[in-house]
């Protein structure tokens, strides 16, 4: 990293923090929302885990994934939002006028929803064990947990930056929010793939790369450690960000040219 | 009513249906939605049905259909309330009120829109539904009886929307009117029967008026008895309760001048 860069992206990342922190009509539903969902999910489809093969302990422990990646979709719509305002703004002009590099810009935007990503990581995990969810890999799977979660808040978070440059207005990126959630629900999200009996849904589930994200973080509360399981889904995200991040810069040349 | 104010009513939904219909930004979302839900739940979740002691007598897709035709019903409510906002914020609203010598007029205007979305809605859900085999065991009595209960939740989450868009009157309380329905509606028996929850949302379920309206209309749709005092009693307290809501809002904002 230059010397310019590691001036310029604290700075960025200060104020990105500072922005999240501020506003809580941000902050709360990206915590309370998917809590809200897990509480009715795993009490309203607890008769789940009778059913013959069902892999989890109880119906608990297999959904309380479910909100660290919930935690990523809020990272789109409100990462996205917030620069969305400030090309709206024209901060991102003002900012175009500086020497500022496009990946300091990129990358600095970032710390907020990091951060916020951390405390949900953390807060999910603290209600999920005290509702009775098992977690058989004990610290490490927790420090394991966070750095997956920041790996799933980075990768989405990209997704809301690259859209923000391109489409430059924050009512486009909160469109893409119920665009992800179909992701979300095509998925192994609520049932094994094994027990999901139509075969279109297997199918789409089977392939979802949310469901391989979905296997790793299950993998750290019930099963014991499965390295393949936890590499499918670094590597998803890893995915998401090698292709939305050179999109992210792309999009952010664009716009600076026509400013 | 008296012709004025009919004439009133049938203008101001006119209005909101042609303009429902001719924005693909309102059209498509609210006919996706409903057929996503549909199929997420009924295609993802059919293996729910082999739980011990799942007793429905149709399949998981019909079990689903219902929750969602409901769930629909009134998220064409709230979304009638958020074009309520609208008109209120931009200032069509006040222009309304001067126009209608009886404001209350213009409620039952935005009752037609609800429930001009809720029948496209409606139409779309049930196609897709027979489509991919939905079984139906009740009669032709037994469906008016579930439709009629899907339009009165339809009614009751319109007049909870108007409620809130006429004291805000702005289309920022959007999460205010959605909120709340979103959550009332999955406190309900959504996955399984009712004897099959557990925990919270069966204690939640048990006091929640939803409950009767869900498993009446899932009854009505099996050709089981239902328990229609019940579920008729429940879906029509709770449409005059939140009208009265509805009504003390416009009067809200006839106060403050549209």
């Amino acid at each position: 990293m230059s010397a310019r860069a590691r001036t310029q992206i604290p700075e960025l990342a200060r104020r990105s923090l500072v922005r999240t922190a501020r506003q809580p009509a941000q902050v709360v539903p990206a915590i309370t929302f998917p809590l809200l969902l897990f509480a009715i999910n795993a009490a309203g489809l607890g008769a789940a885990a009778d059913l013959p093969d069902f892999p989890a302990p109880d119906y608990l422990t297999w959904i309380v994934a479910v909100p660290f990646l919930q935690a990523g979709l809020f990272a789109v719509a409100g990462l996205g939002a917030d620069l969305a305002r400030d090309i709206e703004s024209g901060f991102l002009d003002r900012l175009a006028l500086t020497p500022l590099s496009r990946t300091g810009l990129v990358s600095g935007q970032m710390a907020g929803t990091i951060a916020l990503g951390l405390v949900q990581g953390l807060i999910f995990l603290v209600i999920g064990l005290a509702a009775g969810a098992t977690f058989e890999t004990g610290l490490p799977g927790v420090a394991v947990l966070l750095v997956l979660e920041v790996a799933i808040v980075f990768a989405f978070g990209l997704i809301g930056i690259a859209a923000a440059f391109r489409f430059g207005n924050g009512e486009a990126v909160q469109g893409l929010f119920p665009l992800l959630f179909v992701f979300l629900f095509l998925s192994t999200m609520a049932m094994p793939a094994d027990l999901i009996e139509q075969d279109w849904f297997r199918a789409i589930a089977e392939h979802n790369p949310v469901s391989f994200i979905f296997d790793g973080i299950r993998s750290l509360f019930y099963g014991g450690w499965d390295p393949g399981a936890l590499a499918g889904a670094f590597g998803v995200a890893a995915a998401i960000s090698a292709v939305f991040l050179p999109l992210a810069v792309r999009a952010l040349n664009a716009r600076v040219v026509r400013t | 009513m008296s012709a004025r104010s009919r004439s009133v009513a049938l203008a101001v939904g006119w209005r909101g249906l042609h303009r429902f219909f001719r924005d693909p930004t309102m059209v498509v979302p609210s006919m996706l939605f409903p057929l996503f839900f549909f199929g997420a739940f009924a295609g993802g979740l059919s293996a729910v049905s082999d739980v011990p002691g799942f007793d429905f007598p149709e399949n998981y897709t019909t079990f689903q259909f219902v929750f969602v035709l409901i769930q629909a019903s009134a998220f064409g409510g709230v979304f009638t309330g958020f074009a309520i906002a609208r008109d209120f914020e931009g200032g069509v609203g006040r222009r309304m009120m001067l126009a209608a010598p009886n404001r209350r007029a213009l409620l039952a205007g935005y009752a037609l829109v609800a429930a001009g979305r809720a029948l496209f809605i409606w139409v779309m859900l049930t196609a897709l539904a027979l489509a991919v085999g939905m079984e139906v065991g009740g009669g032709v009595a037994d469906l008016a009886g579930m439709y009629t209960l899907a339009l009165l939740m339809n009614l009751t989450a319109l007049m909870w929307a108007a409620g809130i868009a006429l004291r805000f009157r702005s289309l920022q309380a959007g999460p205010l009117m959605q909120t709340p329905v979103f959550l009332i509606v999955f406190i309900a028996p959504v996955y399984v029967p009712f004897d099959l929850l557990t925990g919270w949302v069966k204690t939640a379920a048990s006091v929640n008026p939803i409950t009767a309206v869900i498993e009446a209309a899932r009854d009505f749709v099996s050709g089981a008895s239902a328990d229609v005092a019940l579920a008729y009693g429940a879906a029509a307290g709770m449409l005059v309760f939140f009208g009265i809501w509805a009504l003390r809002g416009l009067a809200k904002a006839e106060a403050a001048g549209g």
